[in-house]
């Protein structure tokens, strides 16, 4: 059990890694959805191409670029400021384009008929577009959260002391055969914190279904 | 300039890393999509052991980080005495992981053909296997090719990963190159602009396919 108790202590990191940068992509991609809806082309191009670009380079790579390339004055980033950054940066990319996806899928008419009834564009957006955006999104919100989980084992490539970071300096101080019980307990921790998720985005998920049919 | 003149002093270096991490891709996806179709025929199986397995097989590659995985193969399994060299455990761990993923989109294309194809074919007279390989599999297949695509962008970036356990893919040239004389920020932008060239166009591939199958459903 010393395995377990090992890697159990990168988990408050994991965790807090995790929920960090998934709180700056929920609300930094609201922006950058606005921008990939817009009806302004330069708008629309613009946020296009940095939705792409952060999503075309891995996550590896942007962790590394601000680790060790960023240096502004005497400003460095420690590792989990550039692994809290970095993860946020690619959530916000991901996420706007999720919320891109919603706003899409919400018949036109719906726009139309708050426009008909006479709401200001701010209600119709508000009001009207992104709640029915938000019902159908959120299970691709939940998948994106449990991406985001493994995705933070990343971040022990530089040095954050995180779940897979705790696994691999146990299963270094342990090179026979228990040092390869590291690996899969942190392995199965992954799936299990993924449960919870999928649980309650499932219970989000009919409570809202209920609410519109009721 | 001078960003430009060094990047071109880099480039032939990062070009053989590049290189690698295009064959790492290549092979975990070529291996992976085949056996993510037995994968999505084992979890849809009526033979209970079978659908264990392929659950087992499919939840483990979707669930466990691709840095776990890719670790446990090539720290882990040498403590059994099965050692690779460390090119082929990134191979292994990302075919599993495209396997895995494979398996999930195939499941949801096949079972996207419609039911009155299976009836059709069976009012025809087509044996089971018939009706599989000449009905249903082309059909499935067709609409899960969006996702397979998806699935091949990720494992060609999932391949900066094999960064962690020291095979010469781009990642690893970048850092080396980078740990020489410290200007990391070049080389980390070039190396990301590497990977954006070739995963960028093929997002904007996918969506075209994806916008022009929905237009034909």
């Amino acid at each position: 059990m010393d395995a377990l108790s090992a890697v159990l202590q990168g988990l408050p990191m994991t965790i807090m890694l995790t929920l960090s940068a998934f709180a700056i992509g929920i609300v930094g991609a609201v922006p950058l959805a606005v921008g990939l809806s817009s009806s302004n082309l330069l708008a629309r191009l613009v946020s296009r191409l940095f939705v792409d670009l952060v999503r075309g380079v891995p996550i590896i790579v942007w962790l590394f670029l601000l680790k060790f390339g960023i240096q502004i004055g005497t400003f460095k980033f420690n590792p989990v400021g550039a692994a809290i950054v970095g993860l946020g940066v690619v959530s916000i990319a991901y996420l706007a384009e999720i919320y891109r996806g919603g706003l899409q899928s919400v018949p036109r008419g719906q726009g139309e008929a708050a426009h008909a009834l006479g709401l200001t564009r701010g209600t119709t957006f508000y009001g009207v577009m992104v709640p029915q955006a938000f019902r159908i999104i959120s299970p691709s919100i939940a998948t994106y959260l449990t991406g985001l989980l493994k995705d933070s084992s990343i971040a022990s490539t530089i040095i954050v002391t995180e779940m897979v970071f705790q696994s691999q300096a146990f299963a270094r101080q342990h090179p026979t055969v228990e040092g390869i019980l590291p690996y899969i307990i942190v392995g199965v921790l992954y799936i299990v914190l993924s449960l919870p998720i999928a649980y309650l985005s499932r219970r989000l998920d009919s409570r809202m279904r209920k609410a519109i049919y009721a | 300039m001078t960003w430009l003149t060094e990047w071109a002093g880099y480039l032939p270096q990062m070009m053989a890393g590049l290189g690698v991490s295009l064959l790492i891709a290549g092979i975990s996806i070529f291996f992976g999509y085949p056996l993510g179709l037995v994968l999505s025929l084992m979890v849809t199986a009526k033979n209970l052991a079978v659908r264990t397995l392929g659950l087992a097989v499919v939840e483990i590659g979707r669930g466990a980080p691709a840095l776990v995985i890719l670790y446990l193969f090539y720290y882990g399994l040498p403590k059994f005495g099965i050692a690779f060299e460390s090119i082929t455990a990134a191979c292994l761990a990302l075919t599993w992981n495209s396997a895995a993923y494979s398996s999930e989109i195939m499941r949801a294309g096949l079972q996207s053909v419609a039911r009155g194809q299976l009836e059709a074919s069976n009012a025809l007279g087509l044996s089971q296997r018939d009706t599989f390989f000449r009905v249903v599999m082309p059909q499935g297949m067709r609409s899960a090719i969006p996702g397979l695509m998806g699935v091949a962008i990720q494992m060609f970036q999932g391949t900066s990963l094999a960064y962690g356990i020291a095979v010469p893919e781009l990642m690893k040239t970048a850092y080396n190159i980078g740990s020489q004389d410290f200007n990391y920020l070049q080389i980390f932008t070039l190396a990301g602009l590497c990977y954006a060239v070739i995963s960028m166009p093929a997002t904007w591939i996918t969506v075209f396919f994806e916008k022009r199958m929905a237009r034909h459903t």
